[in-house]
């Protein structure tokens, strides 16, 4: 954009011969006005073309499940077929394994909301008690907890991988359940709101009042954290639920699968990616694929559109300190 | 915005009680912590120390050996080259975007936001099928766009030589998004003093964009560099299954956590794999600490 605001005299004469042949509408020598309506309309068709990058492969995600394979291929990309092809893809990806996709997703819920179980039940106490406690190593916890919630999550699935291999707990759900529930993101979150938010007076009258420090936290805190709670849920659901390689790695059989391997078996048995599979007795094709991406994506993409308010607060906490 | 934060003040500080209470709050998280975080990382540095033809030190052994394997440096380039791509776009097109954006009126920058973020809930295998499609021309949304390429097939369009910035298109369409938020997000925080002292002055749009916002947002885009490499540097899932979906044609050690995965996994070279872990492992928390320590954006009170 910045070139066409700088364009230098010269190039600006070789586009006005270009246009003038091809009948172009002249740019660049009509004064300001012009040029900024230009830039204008560029800036709109910019953030235009952006919008269709995020968006179009949405919306031909949303409506190839109501097309047949071969619909997919001949008609127009954004076609719509009917309803009853996406009964007919059900059908078809409900038959794949014996109805292998619901145990995955079954499966996925059940990680997924057993991590953000243990998750909130131990980093809300833990963001309070950094918060508004005094004990030895507090501020060496605080910063690992830092460090380790800035680092890549997939770096630590290897290690991961071979300390459960070690104690012989491949294969386990809790191989997957118990990472999933270390959330240094959330502890940092709860500390934060604890520092900010909850008044520390309220909380010393609680104690003058006589409570213990757990029915400080219990009866006084933690009612007032509902928000932090909520946030601190919805952002390990959404990391849980969208997790590949920490499962990949650590649950070997299809029937322990969350859905996101699912997926990924998925594709290898198809024959739309892989011409080797005898397709005959298998009817998953993209029509049945693109369905399973909608069912994988479903309930993030639902919590998605309900709570970006909340999304947004996450994103910027600790954003805006100054 | 409900989480400003400000430093606790003295009175605060003066009132926490010093009692056991504070172990018994964070124990449980501990626990994790050192089940979870630290054992795995140690387990893995002694596996790593070790020889794999049984127990005794290696000293460096597993890391030169992972370093000499011929699948290593062309993961390493592979890795380098994508995060160069997505880390230029994103510096560009994110800050770039954010700035456009937040001169738009209040609903429109509303509804754009939205827009880029949505793909954002399509992480993991998900957004990969997705975009497998979307790179396929027999049917693909834009198929005229590959066709234009000089592209029919699949495989042409994955070709090896364009892997790099089909992960990195891959990893803005889910990314890119969330980071335009933060930015909007720091934008809004310029006090709105400076901006009207500027404009009094004189200055044009432009002006305004690279003198005032993008010095105001450049702890910002610091962080978003900074982890954004880290989490690139781990590319695992896209090339796995853009691997396995071209049919062989995509070697399936395409970058060093899958080489780690397979030592692990095929050759069953636990230390090997360790050691690759190990390095990787170490370049994310050396983001991290850089984070936590150059930007000042966390602060630990």
């Amino acid at each position: 954009m910045k070139t066409s605001i700088d364009a230098s005299e010269p190039q600006v004469a070789d586009q006005r011969a270009r246009q003038a042949s091809t009948g172009g509408r002249k740019v660049g020598r009509r004064g300001r006005r012009t040029r900024s309506v230009a830039l204008r309309s560029l800036v709109v068709l910019l953030l235009a073309v952006v919008a269709a990058f995020f968006l179009v492969p949405l919306i031909w995600l949303l409506l190839a499940p109501t097309k047949t394979d071969s619909a997919l291929i001949a008609r127009s990309p954004f076609a719509f077929g009917s309803f009853s092809q996406v009964a007919t893809s059900w059908n078809h990806l409900l038959a794949f394994e014996g109805g292998a996709i619901l145990v995955w997703l079954r499966n996925s819920a059940v990680y997924s909301f057993a991590g953000m179980a243990i998750a909130i039940v131990v980093g809300i106490p833990a963001g309070y008690g950094l918060a508004v406690t005094q004990f030895v190593g507090r501020k060496t916890l605080l910063v690992i907890t830092l460090v380790v919630m800035i680092m890549p999550s997939t770096a630590l699935v290897l290690p991961l991988f071979l300390e459960m291999n070690s104690l012989h707990l491949v294969g386990n759900a809790f191989s997957v359940i118990l990472p999933f529930s270390f959330f240094p993101f959330g502890v940092y979150l709860a500390y934060i709101y604890f520092t900010t938010t909850v008044p520390a007076d309220l909380l010393a009258a609680a104690r003058i009042d006589g409570c213990s420090e757990w029915k400080t936290f219990r009866y006084v805190a933690a009612p007032l954290a509902m928000p932090v709670i909520a946030l601190v849920a919805f952002f390990n659901f959404v990391a849980n639920w969208n997790n590949f390689f920490l499962p990949f790695v650590m649950l070997p059989s299809s029937n322990q699968y969350p859905i996101q391997v699912g997926l990924e078996n998925l594709l290898s048995s198809t024959p739309a990616f892989n011409p080797t599979i005898g397709g005959s007795q298998l009817a998953v094709y993209r029509p049945e694929v693109a369905l399973a991406i909608l069912l994988a994506i479903a309930p993030v993409l639902i919590v998605f559109l309900f709570s970006q308010r909340a999304l947004v607060t996450g994103l910027l906490a600790g954003a805006t300190k100054e | 915005m409900a989480f400003t934060h400000r430093a606790p003040s003295v009175t605060v500080a003066r009132r926490r009680p010093r009692s056991v209470a504070g172990y018994a709050f964070v124990s449980g998280y501990a626990v994790l912590l050192i089940g979870l975080g630290a054992a795995p990382t140690v387990w893995a540095l002694v596996l790593a120390f070790q020889k794999s033809t049984g127990s005794g030190f290696a000293g460096a052994g597993n890391f030169v050996q992972s370093f000499k394997d011929f699948r290593f440096l062309p993961a390493v380039e592979h890795t380098g080259l994508y995060l160069l791509i997505w880390l230029v776009s994103l510096v560009v097109l994110v800050v770039g975007l954010a700035l456009v954006v937040h001169t738009r009126g209040k609903r429109t920058s509303t509804v754009l936001r939205f827009v880029y973020y949505l793909p954002g809930a399509l992480a993991g295998a998900a957004s990969v099928l997705v975009w497998l499609f979307v790179l396929d021309p027999a049917v693909s949304p834009i198929s005229f766009l590959l066709h234009g390429f000089g592209w029919t097939s699949f495989n042409q369009v994955i070709a090896p030589e364009h892997l790099p910035y089909v992960f990195a298109i891959m990893a803005f369409w889910t990314g890119a998004g969330g980071w335009i938020l933060v930015m909007y997000g720091a934008l809004n925080n310029i006090p709105s003093e400076l901006m009207e002292a500027a404009r009094l002055d004189g200055a044009s749009p432009w002006q305004l964009a690279l003198r005032i916002k993008i010095p105001m947002i450049r702890k910002w885009i610091a962080y978003m560099v900074i982890l954004a490499f880290a989490t690139g540097s781990q590319l695992f899932v896209e090339p796995q299954l853009v691997s396995q979906a071209s049919g062989g044609l995509i070697n399936p050690t395409w970058s060093p956590n899958q080489l780690a995965y397979a030592y692990a996994f095929q050759l069953n070279n636990f230390n090997g794999a360790s050691a690759i872990s190990i390095d990787l492992l170490v370049l994310g928390l050396i983001c991290a600490a850089l984070i936590v320590v150059r930007t000042g954006l966390f602060e630990a009170s």
